[in-house]
């Protein structure tokens, strides 16, 4: 009797509870790369967060044209350009508009995306084909036209690029949440839960979307990079951010002049679009490997 | 009868694509009284699962249909419900264990969360650790530690897991449990411990159940009643001491237990039925059976044979036109 008693008290320890944030994080930390993609955002994030502390906004936007495309020095640590203003204090403060638009961005059109795409695969039949035939014909139109069109009708502007940024990258959520949820509907899980009184939503929301996360989250991370590069791309067409604003697709684009004189000015920039895409895939790979319990060890 | 807790008459369900149509279901009737256990009987293909889902209207929207018939559920007529009552019977007052436990419950969620989701669902007025409580009540009830309940699918064996779907059926006590071969898919030592945990559950709760299965073992061993489906119909019902102890059986019967192995008798060989079930999206027009009857006879080809029914065992054949007589 005692032995027992004893016994289910060490199985008690053994399985005691932890909470679902603590065992996520305690896999994290396993990998080294998600580590070290976490200190790099978490680094970057902190400077655009207290950027007028590191470099005042005026720096980034006053003109000094006596010290005009001057090279790395103290006074300005990443050198200046072509009107003389501080590039350090330019990158800083172009990736606060630059991050936040293409975080904004990615997860709308991940909600957007994920949502249209759960819908198409679950109920299937007409709902399903309306949605991917509607897909179809918006895939059909060049993403670079159709963004343009958008900010043309709509005018350049915050808000304005967001809708257009998540109206060119929604489409490939919905057919990658699409194809898994038809996978996943069709498991004995699903069926057993509606034998249980789920609702569809509830189906959707709790059994079906979590088993596509790792999938999801992912492609999100690999799409923020990609957004940025994107913004880049409207903005050296002078539909991003309008200037004197900085920005650091438009930072790119201003320095592609000066590549031969001062090259730093097209470095650094890129530089720090580079280091940010590359924390950020890092963070989503780890993400993915704690959030998936068949790993758990 | 009495109390009936679930009256089937006539169900037809037919599956329908663009190329055939396949009935699945032809004209069923059974019984299940309250607190009573029916076993379905039949080989793969026979319809057994189609008439578990077409209980909880579960049948694959795009194609199944029921074509007639009723279902009868504690006096409610479930085929006429609209989808919003349908889902509050679902999982409260029927519950289903669905044959394969590696794939029934969702592997991203705890088995604990899973047990609790039918329990919030079914029920507004429970608080969060009254739920909690009932959850680990019910793990301990099927011999798992309440401890575990923060753990994943993965984490647990094939039988634990069976154990935790039933444990996640049996949550809110339904009425009617409707088990789809839950044994199945476990190895023998473990389906005996199963078997013997819901016997035990199901006399504690007092549930009703429709036990499916192609183990005349298992029928033998917790049901009360028993329905033999052969090419989407029932070909013999009755009481267990009807099929296992009558002396007049429809010959796929005779053929089942002709194919069992037995301990006391020294047969060399079993004996298999010969050939194969009919295609189901095209059923002869006589006995569906005949084919491969021992005893078929003239008539067997052309007329369907229909149900003579005596005392309380059931036949469909035309050797017992007369009923079967005792």
């Amino acid at each position: 009797m005692e032995m027992s008693v004893t016994a289910a008290k060490q199985d008690a320890i053994v399985f005691k509870k932890q909470s679902q944030a603590k065992e996520i994080w305690r896999r994290f930390k396993k990998s080294k790369g998600a580590v070290a993609g976490l200190c790099i955002f978490a680094t970057i994030i902190l400077g655009l967060a207290f950027a007028d502390l590191i470099a005042p906004y005026e720096l980034a936007t006053k003109q000094h044209l006596a010290d005009k495309l001057a090279s790395p020095s103290s006074a300005h640590w990443l050198g200046t350009d072509a009107f003389g203003r501080d590039l350090f204090a330019r990158i800083v403060h172009g990736g606060r508009t630059s991050l936040t638009i293409a975080l904004l961005a990615t997860m709308s059109s991940c909600i957007l995306g994920s949502a249209l795409g759960a819908i198409a695969g679950f109920f299937g039949g007409r709902t399903d084909s309306i949605i991917m035939r509607a897909l179809d014909i918006f895939m059909s139109i060049p993403d670079i036209l159709f963004t343009m069109a958008v900010v043309f009708a709509l005018g350049a502007g915050f808000t304005n690029l967001l809708i257009a940024l998540t109206l060119a990258y929604f489409t490939n959520y919905v057919r990658l949440v699409r194809s898994q949820v038809l996978n996943l509907a069709e498991l004995d899980y699903v069926e057993a839960a509606r034998a249980g009184g789920s609702s569809s939503l509830r189906i959707i929301v709790s059994h079906i979307l979590p088993n596509a996360m790792g999938v999801i989250i992912v492609n999100t991370t690999l799409n923020v990079a990609k957004i940025i590069l994107y913004e880049s791309t409207l903005s050296f067409l002078g539909l991003g951010m309008p200037p004197p604003a900085p920005e650091w697709g438009l930072l790119i684009a201003d320095a592609r002049e000066y590549m031969r004189n001062a090259p730093y000015l097209m470095f650094f920039p890129a530089l720090a679009i580079v280091l940010s895409a590359c924390s950020i895939n890092l963070i989503g790979d780890g993400l993915r490997d704690a959030l998936d319990p068949h790993l758990k060890s | 009868m009495g109390d009936v807790i679930l009256d089937i008459r006539d169900l037809t369900v037919v599956y329908k694509t663009d190329l055939e149509t396949v009935e699945a279901v032809n004209g069923v009737d059974l019984r299940i009284g309250k607190g009573k256990t029916m076993g379905l009987v039949g080989e793969t293909g026979a319809g057994k699962t189609t008439t578990a889902l077409s209980i909880l209207r579960l049948l694959p929207s795009n194609t199944g249909r029921v074509l007639k018939g009723s279902i009868a559920f504690g006096g409610i007529d479930v085929l006429a419900l609209d989808e919003k009552k349908m889902r509050d019977i679902r999982g409260d007052r029927i519950a289903m264990v669905f044959q394969d436990p590696m794939t029934s419950l969702n592997p991203v969620m705890t088995i604990g969360e899973q047990i609790a989701e039918a329990l919030v669902l079914h029920n507004d007025g429970l608080g969060k650790e009254d739920i909690e409580g009932r959850v680990e009540e019910m793990l301990s009830m099927v011999g798992i530690l309440p401890s575990r309940k923060n753990e994943y699918p993965h984490q647990f064996s094939g039988g634990m897991k069976q154990r935790v779907v039933i444990a996640m059926a049996l949550a809110c006590e339904p009425e009617l449990l409707i088990a789809d071969e839950p044994t199945t898919a476990l190895d023998v030592t473990i389906q005996a411990q199963v078997l013997l945990m819901i016997k035990e559950l199901r006399n504690r709760l007092g549930t009703s159940m429709l036990m499916i299965t192609h183990n005349l073992g298992i029928v033998a061993k917790i049901c009360d009643d028993v329905a033999v489906m052969y090419a989407e119909e029932v070909v013999e019902s009755g009481t267990v001491e009807d099929l296992f102890f009558g002396d007049r059986h429809h010959p796929y019967t005779e053929g089942l237990f002709g194919s069992l192995p037995n301990l006391s008798s020294r047969a060399k060989r079993l004996v298999p039925i010969p050939g194969l079930m009919p295609d189901p999206s095209n059923l002869p027009e006589g006995c569906a059976f005949e084919e491969r009857c021992g005893k078929r006879m003239d008539i067997c080809k052309n007329l369907h044979p229909a149900t003579a029914t005596s005392g309380t065992h059931s036949l469909r054949c035309h050797l017992f036109n007369g009923g079967p007589e005792r």
